[in-house]
């Protein structure tokens, strides 16, 4: 009872990356509360197949649940899952990824417990909060912590009355670490008929087509990315030769998104991928609030804009003024001059 | 095969172009500064009501939202573009609602309305980003969910079953799912249509009471007065607590499990950089300090 629970999801027998990332966070916030860390997972012959790739994110104690038809994912018959479940273990806090399946099921869950529930936080901490009105002093609560308004504002959420206290995270958010401490890393097998009717099968999954990434943004040592200020899908063929020149990867503001300039899975903020490169090159990029929080935490930020006043700038430890088009052939004529 | 077709839309801040006058100097928002809009995925949930209303010739689109009483330009703007009618969810009580909260006034109105088959929405609104009202609405009436769908594919009239085309991590998905259902659209979706000329001309003038006692207040008079009379279609229905037999104590403030401690401002560290040109000697320099480093290469 009271203990922190993280829903793990998986792609056939892969369990994903963000969902291991919460578990190493779900341990941390479990040894402040002094409680055990539980995960949850559900898929189709799973068993002796899942296990390794949670428990030694220091688990207590994991829940296999295996059956046809639990994969791939719909909603009624994960949702059932959790519902019983947690009204079993009663939870105090329950995490899942910002993905399309946490950002599916969270949602339908927490209606069904009557929770709260906050996505895409940024941050989760232990705190206490007073009521302001009745002066009610709630202990050890759960701090979600999310960019809100277009990512202008941060608001810290809490959920005073209501158990779990749910929350979702995006995937490069969190850091995963193989736990060194000690865990009881307990496995069990329940009986999903116990859980789960018959008639929660309703949806039928015709095809289900995933591709491995053709990118890996959040992981890049080194980063390219362009704004609105590229002009066109042409302009960045010039930050992909770049890239491959540095051997990093080429991201994009929303704003180049939006515009087509290149693919939605490339967007780095607030509603796309988090990275911690080493170096961050951004490339026509103003610096809107909710792009910045997807990459303040890159070591050396470079920018380039012939906008001396451009937002970006006051965070970045060099400014190149200048045009993109300038700029962006130097580098990778310097480089390679420069390298090996 | 006629279908009940409801569509949840927004109004919503354009948090997209937030420019530097959107913040005030003690940290709060601007809200005069943001131009006011349909939540763009909810255009995007339009169009494939509308397609559904193409398709069976006899179904209905009734334009769900709630708001203050401006928030009727939702309506209008469904109605410019092909939906039949509309309602505002509007009354104090709704105000400073959670999600959940949210989905108890949507969910209790739309079983006000009795009959529906398919309830079509945006994604997320832009500004909460939390994708969270419609499968909460879905929970509440227990119904089906299909959410990030990108497109209806077709629809079985025997066994009244829907195939969803859906946007998912990496991929794509098909589903079949049963009538009714919940669907949230993606904005990768189709665009929405643009307004149809002769229906602006039609529902130009359709107005909330609101908007209405609005114009009342400012002193000035209803322009064609007369035409609401003449034309009940253009007085927009407005819907409190009380007309929806809703549980004040689920709604707004009060019905919201999560409360707001904190909100700040963003203040990012701003650092000590280097400014460089773009003259040949400044980016060879760059680039030798960071390969010395050993930053990159």
């Amino acid at each position: 009872m009271n203990n922190v629970f993280v829903y793990c999801e998986i792609e056939g027998t892969t369990v994903a990356e963000v969902s291991q990332e919460l578990l190493t966070k779900g341990r941390k916030l479990a040894n402040q509360l002094n409680v055990e860390l539980h995960a949850v997972v559900a898929g189709t012959d799973i068993r002796g197949k899942v296990e390794d790739q949670i428990l030694p994110y220091g688990v207590d104690k994991l829940f296999v649940f295996d059956a046809p038809e639990l994969f791939p994912y719909t909603s009624a018959p994960h949702t059932d899952i959790l519902v019983n479940l947690f009204k079993e273990e009663l939870p105090q806090i329950a995490l899942m990824g910002a993905t399309v399946i946490g950002r599916d099921l969270g949602p339908r869950v927490s209606s069904s417990l009557t929770s709260g529930l906050t996505a895409d936080c940024t941050q989760l901490e232990i705190g206490d909060h007073t009521d302001v009105k009745t002066g009610t002093v709630y202990k050890d609560l759960l701090y979600q912590i999310r960019p809100a308004f277009g990512g202008n504002i941060v608001a810290t959420i809490v959920n005073p009355d209501h158990r779990p206290q749910m929350a979702t995270v995006r995937s490069g958010v969190m850091q995963k670490a193989i736990y060194e401490g000690e865990c009881r890393k307990e496995v069990v097998y329940p009986e999903v008929s116990k859980y789960v009717g018959h008639e929660a099968f309703i949806v039928k999954v015709l095809d289900h087509h995933v591709e491995a990434a053709k990118h890996n943004l959040k992981g890049a040592k080194i980063v390219v990315a362009g704004g609105y200020g590229m002009g066109s899908k042409e302009g960045f063929d010039q930050l992909f030769e770049l890239a491959k020149v540095l051997h990093g990867e080429v991201g994009a503001s929303r704003a180049a998104v939006d515009a087509g300039f290149c693919d939605h899975d490339r967007q780095i903020g607030q509603t796309g991928v988090t990275v911690h490169p080493k170096v961050y090159i951004a490339c026509g990029i103003s610096g809107q609030i909710q792009h910045i929080a997807g990459m303040q935490d890159s070591d050396i930020i470079i920018s380039v804009n012939n906008d001396p006043d451009a937002p970006i700038n006051r965070i970045a430890d060099y400014v190149i003024n200048g045009t993109v088009e300038e700029v962006v052939p130097k580098l990778i004529k310097y480089y390679k001059q420069n390298s090996k | 095969m006629s279908l009940k077709i409801v569509v949840l839309a927004k109004q919503v801040p354009d948090t997209r172009n937030v420019g530097k006058d959107a913040m005030k100097a003690d940290g709060t928002i601007n809200r005069a500064a943001l131009p006011a809009i349909f939540n763009p995925e909810d255009l995007n949930a339009l169009e494939q009501a509308l397609r559904l209303k193409d398709a069976f010739p006899g179904s209905t689109v009734t334009m769900l939202t709630m708001g203050p009483g401006r928030a009727a330009e939702i309506i209008r703007q469904g109605l410019y573009r092909g939906a039949d009618d509309g309602v505002l969810l509007t009354d104090r009580a709704f105000a400073g609602a959670d999600t959940l909260a949210t989905s108890y006034a949507i969910a209790t109105a739309i079983k006000k309305f009795g009959d529906y088959d398919v309830i079509l929405g945006g994604r997320q609104a832009i500004d909460g980003d939390t994708a969270q009202v419609g499968p909460q609405v879905a929970q509440k009436l227990g119904l089906t969910q299909v959410t990030y769908a990108e497109e209806i594919l077709s629809l079985d009239e025997k066994t009244r079953r829907i195939t969803i085309r859906r946007h998912i991590d990496g991929g794509i998905e098909v589903v079949e799912a049963p009538l009714p259902v919940v669907i949230t659209v993606n904005g990768s979706a189709a665009p929405c249509r643009p307004c149809n000329t002769k229906l602006v001309m039609k529902y130009k003038r359709a107005m909330g009471g609101l908007e209405k006692a609005e114009l009342a207040k400012q002193g000035k008079e209803l322009p064609y007065a007369a035409l609401y009379e003449e034309r009940p279609y253009l007085n927009l229905k407005e819907w409190t607590v009380a007309d929806i037999d809703g549980d004040v104590q689920q709604c707004g403030m009060s019905g919201s499990p999560t409360k707001v401690k904190t909100v700040q401002n963003i203040v990012f560290q701003a650092k000590e950089s280097k400014t460089l040109t773009a003259a040949d000697c400044d980016v060879e320099e760059l680039v030798k300090e960071l390969l010395d480093k050993k930053i990159i290469g």
